[in-house]
């Protein structure tokens, strides 16, 4: 039996996770049961969720022993509030001292819960610091980008803090996102409701075009797990990737050579248009898509 | 019940039913969060009208709304139960 496609944009957080991980592996900690909600929104009369907007336990993929986070997009638009931050990080805390064979992190959050501002601010710089932890304990951690929100804010620097960033072309990646930048500098800055453009500026197909994502794949949670139980990274527990002297100077040269091509570029359309493809790439399956980035030598 | 289940999620025009084991096999336990206020007796035809057609003896539901229409809310309610089942 052909089994049914699971769009990750569409499915819950739960629901990715119940997809992504070998079926009932899943143990939960912390679940909606405890009633672990936030008490700054309750405070401010604003609805809560029983699980504060975000899943966090462990399970297997292929076998393997992982940890897993996941944010829920659609309540609050996944923001990281006090209770939310604090589970992200002890899953974290724990990943870095049970070192399983890799952390699944399902971002899909605008950043920080402004209603909880200081708190989620927080939230945010010691789920880096956990982060930080469990890469110096030897563990991969893969950023799985393609909920509804997205991953900005803080939580944007969080995904691009991990080893391994796999993004949907639906998946969305950016620091400040596109309805902020329009508050804050206006219409004629960036159009946040003109959907075709925000996609251009911060969707997977232009974020893996850049180097900063690594996996470009299918609206599908069985897509987005191939890219996992396949990497390197995953399948091979040797592998470390750390930073040496030689990989900074080069990063840094890559980096620079970016911001000389692509100076003043306001839309990854003229990008496309340089690389010859203009309004092609907008059609292309994230297949032809890779087959496309592999022969102009980007992949 | 091994584990509770949980469905739906809190947004505007939405909510999420958490189901437990209750206390009392012949009665069924609803606890209403609700942000938006004045609408008890829309909540007890909801509520009324949905244990009639199923079998919810000795279940909690607990629910967070914000805000969801009587339909929605059935919805949920319907799908949380079903949910027990297959235990997703």
């Amino acid at each position: 039996m052909m089994q049914r496609r699971c769009s990750f944009r569409e499915a819950t957080a739960r629901q990715r996770v119940a997809h992504l991980l070998d079926p009932g592996s899943f143990m939960e900690w912390l679940g909606p049961e405890q009633r672990l909600t936030s008490p700054h929104l309750a405070a401010l009369g604003a609805p809560v969720a029983f699980d504060d907007g975000v899943v966090i336990g462990a399970g297997r993929l292929h076998g393997e022993s992982v940890i897993v986070v996941a944010q829920e997009g659609v309540f609050n638009g996944g923001a990281v509030g006090e209770i939310h931050g604090a589970k992200v990080r002890g899953a974290l805390m724990r990943a870095a001292r049970e070192k399983p064979r890799a952390v699944l992190m399902l971002v899909d959050s605008g950043g920080v819960r402004l209603h909880e501002a200081n708190a989620g601010l927080l939230a945010i710089s010691e789920i880096m610091r956990a982060l930080f932890l469990v890469q110096e304990a030897g563990v991969p951690v893969f950023a799985l980008v393609g909920g509804t929100c997205g991953a900005f804010g803080g939580m944007g620097i969080v995904t691009r803090l991990c080893d391994v960033v796999v993004m949907s072309e639906e998946g969305r990646l950016g620091l400040s996102g596109p309805e902020v930048i329009e508050t804050v500098k206006g219409v004629e800055e960036f159009d946040s409701r003109d959907r075709a453009l925000v996609w251009r500026v911060t969707g997977g197909k232009i974020r893996r075009a850049l180097g900063e994502a690594q996996q470009l794949v299918e609206d599908d949670v069985a897509a987005f797990r191939e890219a996992v139980t396949t990497h390197t990274r995953f399948t091979d527990p040797q592998c470390h990737e750390a930073w040496s002297e030689e990989g900074l100077e080069r990063e840094q040269a890559r980096l620079s050579a970016r911001r000389r091509d692509y100076e003043g570029v306001r839309d990854a359309q003229v990008i496309w248009n340089g690389l010859g493809v203009g309004r092609q790439v907008a059609l292309m399956t994230s297949e032809e898509f890779n087959r496309f980035l592999q022969e102009a030598g980007l992949a | 019940m091994e584990h509770p289940a949980l469905f739906g999620v809190v947004a505007s025009g939405n909510l999420e039913v958490l189901v437990e084991s209750g206390s009392d096999k012949t009665l069924c336990d609803f606890e209403v969060d609700t942000s938006a206020h004045g609408f008890a007796p829309v909540w007890q035809a909801v509520l009324e009208d949905f244990v009639t057609r199923y079998p919810v003896g000795g279940l909690k539901f607990s629910i967070h709304d914000a805000g969801a229409t009587p339909a929605v809310v059935h919805l949920r309610l319907v799908q949380a139960f079903h949910s027990l089942d297959s235990g997703s």
